[in-house]
């Protein structure tokens, strides 16, 4: 056995027990699985995302499972930051658990207004913008596909809050990098990488489609691979910008993946659902993945990817 | 909400039915009539997701103690994977579940109506309203005869049967409403529980509403998590002021629901009629939720 391992992780500001987060909509806000997850061995929190209004959300069926991983419509649905300071405030605070909030708007004033009121909530350790969900009326709402606009959310968020705020990115846009760039520049402490693929599934025997709301966010290990090129090129590109690689982590090797590729801390999303202990298992398998390398902590896997010698200049990219 | 590691017992096969039991003794001493288990897939497929079972027979007590069976068909790959879960394999269970169906605090008349396999919670239902001197009429439908879901079983627990199929294979041609006004009629029923195919709690649901009898159905809507957290499972349920609405999770807040308060127009779609409110008379406080202090309160 190599020497002691940490897996404490320093994130954009938050100081966390374990690189490894639970990632928004798949844990509400630890309330309803404090029963069964000892909360205090997760990393972080990040809870389901809160509007300023409560929102109804999207028709049933909201779920359809594909090959290895899942789509989802469930439109935001949330009961308004004011019942949600109500009602999980109180849980927030004595969870034991650092929790970062995760804020949604139609506009860049309603991220500001939810960003105020979530800030005042004692244990809340950072803010998320979830400026990239896919499930939402308009196309133009998600901020994330366009460099300026994702900016213009960002920067107003930052203003608004004394804590750390990580934006989230979408895949489903020409070139990531560019809007990474743009909300760093903005004002973002980190970024969550990546949101749901937008995506669609049909029922062959009915001729429907199989979500109520057409189409929905593909999740699970179907989209790890597109998530961890992000991180890669991401991290390339924005050496020092704190990174949660998500999309598809479900066990040790997947976490380690997005170490390696550049990520400070990964989040477990759909792996939640299946297995509600995930988190804390990942954590601690990273651990002794760790030791049995002589690694004294997760920094130590970032950069350490090894990638074969770049040629001069490729003469064309693709298949 | 207990996760255990459960041995299989035995896995029978009944007609077009599957069923397990297994050992888990913590659940099965939580569990109550119309909550469910989750169930995880085996790793390594390219369907991850846990299957969700309503809970048809826990044990407390006797030479069974401490097991729980639940009943399925193989309608996908998870459930085909389950025909072949053998005694002695082991089953990442997560349970019990969801919001039990509330018994009444003085025992009353009850007819429980099941659809299909649908019928498989009702059985531990009955037992438990028997328990407390409730009466028990039971009607049981299904496509065909070979679908009816154990008819004798149902015969053994209530005073008396009514057994229905489309194609009139067993007992009476038509539809488990078909019989439903009789029935009612004949056990002066005061409460309806029912458990089937979503068309068929609309349809028990609405007569009921209209004659003014409280009926409690257990939905079924497609599930990510079970525990509460993906908001996928939702139903649209009419609050309880009879004021405005609200989708709700069938695997948290159900998957029990007040017939009279799911809105079944924007749920099923189908004809539109304006928002239901319970009917009159019928005040959710005369039922209690037995052992309601192990679910969480949505």
């Amino acid at each position: 056995m190599a020497g002691r391992v940490s897996l404490a992780t320093s994130l954009a500001g938050m100081e966390l027990a374990t690189p490894v987060l639970a990632a928004s909509g798949t844990f509400g806000s630890g309330r309803e699985l404090a029963g069964m997850v000892d909360l205090g061995q997760v990393g972080a929190i990040i809870t389901k995302s809160v509007t300023p209004r409560p929102v109804k959300g999207m028709p049933t069926p909201r779920m359809a499972e594909t090959p290895s991983g899942m789509l989802n419509a469930i439109g935001l649905q949330n009961p308004g930051v004011e019942a949600f300071v109500e009602k999980d405030g109180p849980f927030i605070e004595r969870a034991g658990v650092p929790v970062i909030v995760s804020i949604a708007g139609r506009s860049v004033q309603e991220f500001a207004e939810v960003a105020v009121l979530v800030s005042k909530i004692p244990g809340v350790v950072g803010i998320e913008a979830n400026i990239s969900c896919p499930n939402v009326e308009r196309r133009g709402e998600v901020f994330a596909r366009d460099a300026v606009a994702a900016a213009d959310v960002i920067s107003t968020v930052t203003r608004m809050t004394h804590l750390p705020v990580l934006a989230k990115l979408t895949a489903d846009v020409t070139d990531i990098v560019d809007v990474a760039q743009a909300v760093v520049r903005a004002g973002a402490h980190g970024l969550s990488l990546i949101n749901t693929l937008l995506g669609m599934a049909i029922d062959v025997e009915a001729f429907r489609p199989r979500l109520g709301a057409v189409t929905g966010g593909l999740s699970g290990p179907a989209i790890r691979a597109v998530a961890v090129r992000c991180v890669y090129e991401v991290s390339r590109a924005l050496p020092d910008v704190p990174i949660v690689g998500l999309g598809g982590v479900v066990d040790v090797p997947s976490a380690i993946e997005f170490l390696l590729a550049g990520a400070t801390a990964v989040a477990v999303g759909t792996a939640n659902y299946f297995n509600p202990h995930a988190t804390i298992e990942i954590a601690q398998g990273i651990g002794e993945f760790l030791a049995a390398r002589g690694m004294s902590g997760p920094e130590d896997l970032r950069g350490r990817l090894v990638t074969p010698s770049q040629p001069q200049e490729p003469a064309y990219q693709g298949g | 909400m207990i996760r255990q590691k459960c041995e299989v017992l035995s896995a029978k096969r009944w007609g077009v039915y599957n069923s397990i039991t297994m050992v888990a003794p913590e659940i099965a001493e939580e569990a109550r009539p119309g909550q469910f288990v989750e169930v995880a897939m085996p790793p390594g497929r390219d369907f991850l997701l846990r299957r969700p079972f309503s809970i048809h027979q826990a044990s407390r007590k006797g030479g069974w103690a401490g097991t729980l069976e639940i009943a399925f068909t193989p309608v996908g790959p998870g459930t085909e994977w389950l025909t072949t879960v053998e005694a002695h394999d082991f089953l990442d269970v997560i349970g019990p579940l969801g919001r039990p169906f509330p018994l009444p605090k003085a025992p009353t008349s009850c007819l429980l109506i099941g659809g299909g396999y649908g019928a498989a919670p009702l059985y531990f239902l009955a037992q438990e309203l028997r328990a407390k001197a409730s009466r028990v009429d039971m009607i049981v439908g299904a496509k065909t005869q070979e679908r009816v879901f154990k008819p004798v079983e149902a015969k053994r627990l209530s005073v008396s049967v009514s057994t229905t199929t489309e194609d009139g294979s067993l007992g009476e041609r038509g539809k488990v409403t078909d019989v439903l006004p009789a029935m009612i009629t004949r056990g002066e029923t005061k409460v309806v529980y029912a458990c089937g195919p979503n068309a068929m709690l609309r349809a028990v649901a609405e007569y009921c509403s209209e004659q003014g009898i409280p009926s409690q159905v257990a939905v079924e809507e497609l599930m990510a998590c079970g525990m509460g957290v993906c908001w996928t499972c939702v139903v649209p349920v009419v609050h309880r002021d009879g004021k405005g609405w609200s989708y709700e999770r069938s695997c948290y807040d159900g998957p029990v629901f007040s017939g009279a308060r799911v809105w079944w127009e924007k749920w099923l779609g189908g004809r539109s009629a304006p928002v239901q409110t319970p009917p009159e008379g019928f005040r959710m406080e005369e039922m209690t939720a037995e052992g309601a202090g192990t679910w969480p309160a949505g």
